[in-house]
């Protein structure tokens, strides 16, 4: 079988157009190229559109300002959710796969004119959604609860950016089928695009799962369909809802491998250890869709447990082995860079001033110990009582979504534009200190909120006074600190925000280019494509300043999960 | 490189690093312990939320909310019955736009089988500031035996998004000392 | 037939677990069949089981 015949229009490798990369030595496909960068810009503006929705949404949310009125925050809050929590981070999830395959394996991207069939109908798709909403009539939330009805074209446009987006998968399925077998390559695949592939097949399960509660729901808004069964609706709708997020999660841990191999040359500690915790993911981590189903009646406690664990939280020893490994391997790296002193002289010296290192370490750093400590415990058949649809649960994803997958993606905005783009990042000063602020933003508003949503707040909620309730309830003084605190640290958010785009346009629109010998503003490591030796521990078997970090984040993580048991005793009974 | 095919070919045969393995097999433990304890919680613990639902008319929900408010009224509250039941008596509370009905009084340390549901859209049950918070489905009875622990005047909020009303949506909850203590009470004060 | 070409390129005997984790439409199956027997069938049957009120 030839390659012709596994993606149909193909086209033959000699008809493709490559050029070699200065820094990197890659191959890269003119056509793969010119897809990235339009992927990664409509990522772009759909996050500058959603991010500016999150703005209102969380000054709307700080009670000293309550920015929008009740119906203007509910359709905003529509609206942002759609586009980040989907536009943006599919977009650029797209780029990801395109670079990880094409681009990573030196191979042509084959038929490229499906991708871009498949890029039309997810900016098609995106813009109806978006125009649906902004009409107003359609503000039933990212999750679409039935008996709630949207407007058909508000499930229309889902369906055909997720369609889109299934194209995207395909092609780079595709793009593997063909490398291996015009043997751009030798051996396995490179761990990135092991990554980037985890990804694609938790992509592939998402959309069909998408496809499969949405277009009933979208008979069901034209009159087609007399009846969507809410509990049903909501089993299969989190499928698509979780899984999503779980994309994210496995395209951004390839980025912080990416960006560590890209900038001080860091290898895998054990190629073994770290596609056996992608391998989990592949099987379990879809399965913590359950954790939005612990509140729900009718499903069995061994139903919930199974799949709320992944599956005895094997994908949660995933992501820990992760959490090792990837700190790991850029001290090993350090350390071989000649910074070998004392525990932490690996940290202190490494590239902070570049936004591609400090981003993806913020991310790596926040997605542990703030998404992914609150994810076990919020997932925790019983503690979920405590937490179900209080504000605590939006503080707990933009502790994965916000500081994990899009700090991670902003820092590997910062490789891509030079490398992909071909031009040097402007302002640099500006690019500097980006990631810290959108960090310590994204950080503070998911502590704060998951704060609030201890002492009970509500999310999805105009007001939280209750003034113009029949039976008044007054939340506690805490409470309101921490929604105000929320929208300060929304604030800096957005700066950082605001900062990343502006870089980005004006970097694509005015940044110089980079001609071949150029030397870069955020120079890459200097041993380019280059292995320094087999393995990352090679001659550096200790690691004593990951040792540190992990134990600090393992206490943590066990004495959080306890204090939370301590909550849960404390409840009311119920059986 | 991370970016770069493996080195060697065969690398399933490369040895673990000492490092990596024991987190790998502490990391292990803990999620068998984690996954261990939410099944231990089903024996050991006070606060697991019951399976037991029933499908149902929502209109036919209502009726039986409404006979039982009717037989239990005490008094009303702005408007709303304040409901009485027997203590270890089936209760039940309804969600719609926007309401929690009725307001119950119950007695610490009785319990009750809770029915809740809801007869427009989804809505979430969230007592506060004790912060229990469930899901309510409409078509789905949910019925939970559920055991004030503290005396006083609880609010339900919901937190299910359910229109633009949605944040005016609140109910309460009475929670009285024990009758026994209470006569006890007033024995002690005659004296 | 990538098979074929393996065992052509690479003498050597490659561990089945490396196997498993070079065939990337092999973890395609995986991954999709797992989550949606049980996540979805499962969960979607025990909904379906929710009995009626008398």
């Amino acid at each position: 079988m030839t390659a012709e015949t596994v993606v149909g229009v193909g086209r033959r490798a000699a008809a493709a157009d490559f050029r070699t990369c200065p820094y990197t030595g890659l191959k890269v496909d003119a056509a793969a190229q010119t897809l990235i960068k339009a992927n990664a810009v409509a990522a772009v503006v759909f996050l500058l559109i959603g991010g500016l929705m999150g703005l209102l949404v969380a000054l709307t949310r700080w009670p000293a300002v309550h920015l929008l009125p009740a119906d203007w925050f509910y359709l905003v809050l529509t609206g942002h959710g759609a586009n980040v929590l989907l536009f943006w981070i599919i977009f650029f999830e797209i780029a990801v796969l395109y670079f990880a395959s094409a681009v990573l394996l030196n191979c042509r991207l084959p038929a490229p004119k499906f991708a871009w069939l498949g890029f039309a109908l997810m900016v098609v798709g995106a813009i109806i959604t978006n125009v649906v909403v902004l009409q107003g009539e359609s503000s039933v939330m990212f999750t679409s609860y039935p008996p709630m009805m949207a407007k058909p074209n508000f499930y229309l446009g889902l369906i055909l950016f997720a369609v889109g987006a299934l194209i995207g998968c395909a092609i780079f399925f595709a793009t593997l089928a063909i490398a291996k077998q015009e043997r751009t390559y030798e051996g396995s695949i490179p761990l990135v695009t092991f990554g980037a592939l985890t990804a694609a097949i938790i992509a592939v399960f998402t959309i069909a799962s998408g496809a499969i509660i949405l277009i009933p729901t979208w008979l069901w808004s034209l009159g087609l369909i007399g009846e969507i069964d809410p509990l049903m609706y909501k089993v299969v709708w989190w499928a698509m809802g979780h899984s999503s997020q779980q994309i994210n999660v496995s395209a951004h841990v390839s980025i912080w491998y990416m960006v560590g191999a890209l900038l001080l040359g860091a290898k895998p500690l054990s190629e073994k250890v770290s596609r056996t915790a992608f391998f989990l993911y592949i099987l379990f981590l879809q399965l913590a869709s359950a954790h939005h189903l612990l509140a729900e009646p009718g499903l069995t406690a061994s139903w919930k447990i199974v799949n709320t664990s992944y599956m005895m939280y094997l994908a949660v020893l995933g992501s820990m082995i992760h959490g090792l490994t990837v700190p790991g391997s850029i001290e090993a790296a350090q350390r071989k860079n000649g910074y070998d002193k004392g525990v932490f002289e690996w940290l202190r010296k490494a590239p902070w001033g570049n936004p591609a290192f400090a981003g993806m370490f913020l991310s790596l750093v926040m997605f542990g110990f703030i998404g992914g400590i609150s994810g076990v415990v919020l997932g925790t058949e019983q503690l979920n009582v405590l937490m179900h649809n209080t504000i605590y649960v939006p503080g707990h994803f933009h502790g994965t979504v916000v500081t994990g997958t899009t700090l991670a993606f902003m820092a590997g905005t910062y490789l891509v534009l030079p490398l992909i783009f071909q031009r040097e990042i402007v302002w640099p000063k500006l690019a500097k200190i980006q990631p810290y602020l959108f960090g310590i933003g994204a950080a503070g508003i998911s502590l704060f909120m998951m704060g609030a949503g201890t002492l009970g707040v509500a999310r999805r909620h105009w007001d939280i006074t209750f003034s113009d309730a029949e039976l008044s309830f007054a939340h506690s003084a805490g409470a309101f600190l921490m929604m105000g605190l929320n929208g300060v640290f929304a604030i800096l958010a957005a700066l950082g925000g605001a900062i990343y785009v502006l870089v980005v346009v004006g970097t694509v629109l005015f940044g110089k280019k980079i001609t071949a010998g150029h030397k870069l503003t955020f120079p890459l490591h200097a041993g380019g494509g280059a292995a320094v030796s087999q393995y990352g521990s090679h001659a550096t078997t200790k690691l004593p300043g990951t040792i540190v970090l992990v134990a600090i984040f393992f206490v943590c993580f066990v004495l959080y999960y306890f204090i939370n048991w301590k909550y849960l005793s404390e409840l009311w009974l119920f059986r | 490189m991370a970016v770069t095919p493996p080195a060697q070919r065969i690398w399933w045969n490369e040895p673990i690093e000492r490092v990596e393995l024991t987190w790998v097999i502490i990391a292990f433990l803990w999620g068998l312990f984690m996954f261990g304890f939410m099944i231990a919680w089903h024996f050991i613990g006070g606060q697991n939320l019951s399976r037991e639902a029933y499908r149902i008319a929502p209109s036919k929900y209502e009726a039986k909310v409404e006979e039982f408010a009717k037989k239990h009224t005490v008094r009303e509250e702005k408007g709303v019955p304040v409901v009485k039941p027997p203590a270890g008596s089936d209760i039940y509370i309804l969600g719609r736009l926007w309401q929690w009905w009725p307001i119950l009084e119950l007695e610490k340390g009785q319990s009750y089988r809770v029915h809740i549901s809801s007869i427009d859209w989804q809505h979430g049950f969230s007592l506060q500031p004790t912060n229990i918070n469930i899901q309510v489905h409409p078509g789905y009875e949910h019925v939970i035996t559920l055991t004030p622990t503290e005396a006083g005047e609880f609010g339900i909020v919901c937190n299910e998004f359910c229109g633009i009303g949605h944040h005016t949506m609140t109910g309460k909850i009475y929670v009285t000392e024990p009758k026994r203590a209470e006569s006890g009470q007033r024995l002690a004060d005659g004296r | 037939m990538t098979n074929e070409t393996e065992t052509e390129q690479t003498p050597e005997h490659v561990p089945m677990m490396q196997q498993i984790l070079d065939n990337p439409f092999l973890l395609l199956f995986l991954g999709v069949t797992i989550p949606t027997v049980l996540y979805i069938l499962w969960g979607v049957m025990e909904v379906a089981s929710i009995p009626l009120a008398d």
